[in-house]
C-alpha cells in the first residue's frame, strides 16, 4: 500500500545534500513522509523539488491549512506534492505564527496553488505574499472573520 | 450586496457578460464573468461559493462516524467515492485493515457509481450541445444502477454505505445476480450512446479541437481525472497508488492525446467500459460469505448478533454510538480516483473523538481552475462545451 515512500530516503538525502539547513524536521506517520521547512526556505525548496531530475514534484495536489489554536506556532500549511515520474507523494509543512500568518505564494512554482491559496486565505486568514489575485473564494466578499479558524464558532457569530 | 461586474482587462471595446449563477449549462450554481470582444472570449473568471455549506467545519464537530454522512453531500453524483475516500483516510489513521470481501464490494460499488456519474455527464453534456436523446438513454441505465444501490444500502443517492472498518450492512441475497444482469445488457447500451455521438458530425464540430489543454498546463494547474487523461497524461490513482485491492484487478486506463473536448469524451466513454470490466471481475472475486467489517473492539461496532448476546459487545456498541472512538494523533492524506479525478481527504486527529481537521481535495474545484485556460480566445458558444467537458459538480467545488 505504501509504495509511495520507497524513495523517501533518497528525496530527503537529496534535499540535505543540496542544503543541509533546508530540512527542519522529518515526520513519518503511517508511511507518509512530511518535510518541515522554514517559511524563508519554502520557495527555494519548492523550486528544487520541482526542478531536480531526481524528484520532479511537478504536481501540486492540495494545500491544507490547519489551525492549532491555542498552540504556537498556530498555523500549519501542508503542501501535498505528487511526482508523476517517481510515483511518489510528499508533504511539505510550513509553520506560521498566529500573529503573523503570512507565507510566500507558490503560484510561480505551481500555478495550481492559486485557488488553494485563495481558499486558505478565505477560510483561515492566511495571507500569501506575491499572490496575483488574493480574494475570498468561497465566502462572500464582505464576510468578516475566517470560518475555519478554531476560535470561530461553528454556528457563526450571532 | 450588489454584484460587481468589473472589466478585468479594462479594454474599451470589450463587453462583460455575466453567465450564471443560474444557467442551465453550469450544472449547479456557477457564475462565470466573461469578457468578450465580439464573439471571442478575452477573459473568463469563475466565481464560486454559492453552494458553500461549510462541510469541513461541520466535520470538526461530529464524531468520525457521523462525518461520513456529510461526505455524501460533496460530490452528489458519486457519493460512494466520497464515502470510500474518507473511510480509507480514517482507517489509515487507525491502522486497520478491511476484510477482502468488503474491499471487493467497495470496488464494485464505486465502479458502478463511476458508470452512473459518467452517464449523467455524457447525457447532460450532450444536452448542452443540443443532443437530447443520449440523456434519456443514459438515465435509463443510471436508474438501474440507482436501484442496485438502493437494494444494497436502502438509499439511491446519499448512501453512506461504507463505514469505517467495512460496510454498513450485509448486502441482500440476489444483488450480485442483479448486477450481473445489468452488465449483460450494458455493452449494447454503451454502443447506443456511441452510435449517437462518436461519429455524429454535429458532435464532432462542437467538440473536436475545442477547449485545448496541453499536458504541461494540465499538470501545472493540478488537473486530474479524465480531464487530465484527455491531454495524454496517464495519471490514475488506481494504478499509481492502488487502494482497496485495485492492484488485483485487470483494467486499462484510457488516455487520449488530443487534449480537446472530444478527447475527454472518448476517455470517459472508454472509462465506462473499463469500469464495467472491473465490476465483472469483482462479481467473480467476491466470496459468498465472510466478514464485511473488521474486528477492532472499541473502534468498530460489533455485529448485531454479538451486541445482543455478549456484555462486551453491548458496552462497545453503546460507547461507540454515543461517544465515538479516539484514533491516535496524526494526519494522513488519502487520495482515490473519483469519477472526476484525484479526490483527496486530509484528516488530522488530535487524539479526541472528533476529527481535528478534515480537508477535501475536491477534483472539481481544481479542474474548474483550468476553465479560463480552455475558453480564452475561443468563441462564446464553446464556453458551454468547455464547462461541460471539465465535468464539475458544484457541491464538491463549494463544499
Amino acid at each position: 500500500m505504501d509504495t509511495q515512500n520507497l524513495e523517501k530516503d533518497s528525496f530527503i538525502r537529496k534535499l540535505r545534500e543540496w542544503d543541509a539547513a533546508a530540512v527542519v524536521e522529518v515526520l513519518d506517520f503511517r508511511g507518509e513522509t512530511t518535510i518541515v521547512v522554514a517559511r524563508e526556505n519554502l520557495q527555494r525548496v519548492a523550486e528544487f523539488l520541482v526542478n531536480d531530475p531526481g524528484t520532479r514534484f511537478a504536481f501540486l495536489s492540495d494545500i491544507t491549512a490547519v489551525d492549532k489554536f491555542p498552540i504556537e506556532p498556530r498555523f500549519e500549511l501542508n503542501y501535498h506534492l505528487l511526482s508523476l515520474e517517481r510515483r511518489a507523494r510528499l508533504r511539505l509543512k510550513v509553520r506560521l505564527a498566529g500573529d503573523d500568518p503570512v507565507a510566500p505564494s507558490m503560484v510561480p512554482v505551481w500555478p495550481a496553488a492559486n485557488w488553494h491559496e485563495r481558499e486558505a486565505f478565505d477560510l483561515m486568514g492566511i495571507r500569501f505574499e506575491g499572490h496575483p489575485d488574493l480574494r475570498r473564494i468561497l465566502m462572500p466578499d464582505d464576510w468578516e472573520g475566517y470560518p475555519l479558524r478554531k476560535d470561530y464558532p461553528v454556528e457563526g457569530y450571532r | 450586496m450588489p454584484i460587481s461586474v468589473e472589466t478585468p482587462t479594462g479594454a474599451a471595446e470589450t463587453m462583460v457578460l455575466n453567465m450564471g449563477p443560474q444557467h442551465p449549462s453550469t450544472h449547479g450554481v456557477l457564475r462565470v464573468v466573461l469578457e468578450l470582444n465580439g464573439e471571442i472570449v478575452v477573459s473568463a473568471k469563475p466565481h464560486i461559493g454559492y453552494l458553500h455549506t461549510g462541510i469541513e467545519k461541520s466535520c470538526e464537530s461530529k464524531t468520525y462516524s457521523q462525518a461520513i454522512t456529510l461526505t455524501d453531500r460533496l460530490d452528489y453524483l458519486a457519493p460512494l467515492s466520497n464515502n470510500l475516500c474518507y473511510c480509507l483516510a480514517v482507517e489509515r489513521i487507525l491502522n486497520i485493515e478491511v476484510p477482502k470481501r468488503a474491499q471487493y464490494i467497495r470496488v464494485l460499488l464505486t465502479e458502478l457509481t463511476r458508470i452512473a456519474s459518467h452517464l449523467v455527464w455524457v447525457g447532460t453534456h450532450a444536452i448542452d450541445l443540443g443532443a437530447m436523446t443520449v440523456f434519456l438513454y443514459g438515465f435509463r441505465e443510471r436508474e438501474e444502477i440507482m436501484r442496485i444501490l438502493e437494494m444494497v444500502s436502502g438509499q439511491r443517492m446519499m448512501t453512506s454505505y461504507f463505514r469505517i472498518g467495512g460496510l454498513a450492512l450485509e448486502p441482500p441475497p440476489g444483488w450480485l445476480e442483479r448486477v450481473a444482469r445489468f452488465l449483460d445488457s450494458f455493452p449494447a447500451h454503451v454502443a447506443e450512446y456511441e452510435d449517437l455521438l462518436t461519429q455524429n458530425r454535429i458532435w464532432l464540430a462542437r467538440t473536436k479541437g475545442i477547449g485545448y489543454l496541453s499536458p504541461e498546463d494540465a499538470i501545472a494547474l493540478g488537473v486530474s481525472g479524465p480531464t487530465l487523461r484527455g491531454s495524454g497524461v496517464d495519471y490514475d490513482v488506481r494504478k499509481y497508488f492502488p487502494y482497496s485491492s485495485y492492484e488485483e484487478f485487470d483494467f486499462d486506463v484510457p488516455v487520449q492525446k488530443d487534449g480537446d473536448c472530444y478527447a475527454r469524451y472518448l476517455c470517459r466513454v472508454a472509462e465506462i467500459k473499463e469500469s464495467a470490466k472491473i465490476v465483472r471481475q469483482a462479481i467473480s472475486k467476491i466470496p459468498a460469505e465472510g466478514p464485511i467489517r473488521t474486528v477492532a473492539p472499541g473502534i468498530i461496532p460489533p455485529s448485531r448478533e454479538e451486541m445482543k448476546t455478549s456484555i462486551e459487545g453491548l458496552i462497545y456498541h453503546f460507547k461507540i454510538y454515543t461517544e465515538g472512538f479516539s484514533p491516535p494523533r496524526g494526519e494522513v492524506y488519502q487520495a482515490i480516483e473519483s469519477p472526476r479525478g484525484e479526490l483527496g481527504f486530509f484528516v488530522a486527529s488530535d487524539g479526541s473523538a472528533n476529527p481535528y481537521r478534515v480537508k477535501v481535495r475536491a477534483p472539481s474545484f481544481v479542474n474548474l481552475q483550468a476553465l479560463p485556460e480552455l475558453v480564452v480566445g475561443r468563441l462564446i458558444a464553446d464556453v458551454v462545451a468547455c464547462i461541460g467537458t471539465t465535468d464539475i459538480v458544484l457541491g464538491e467545488v463549494d463544499r
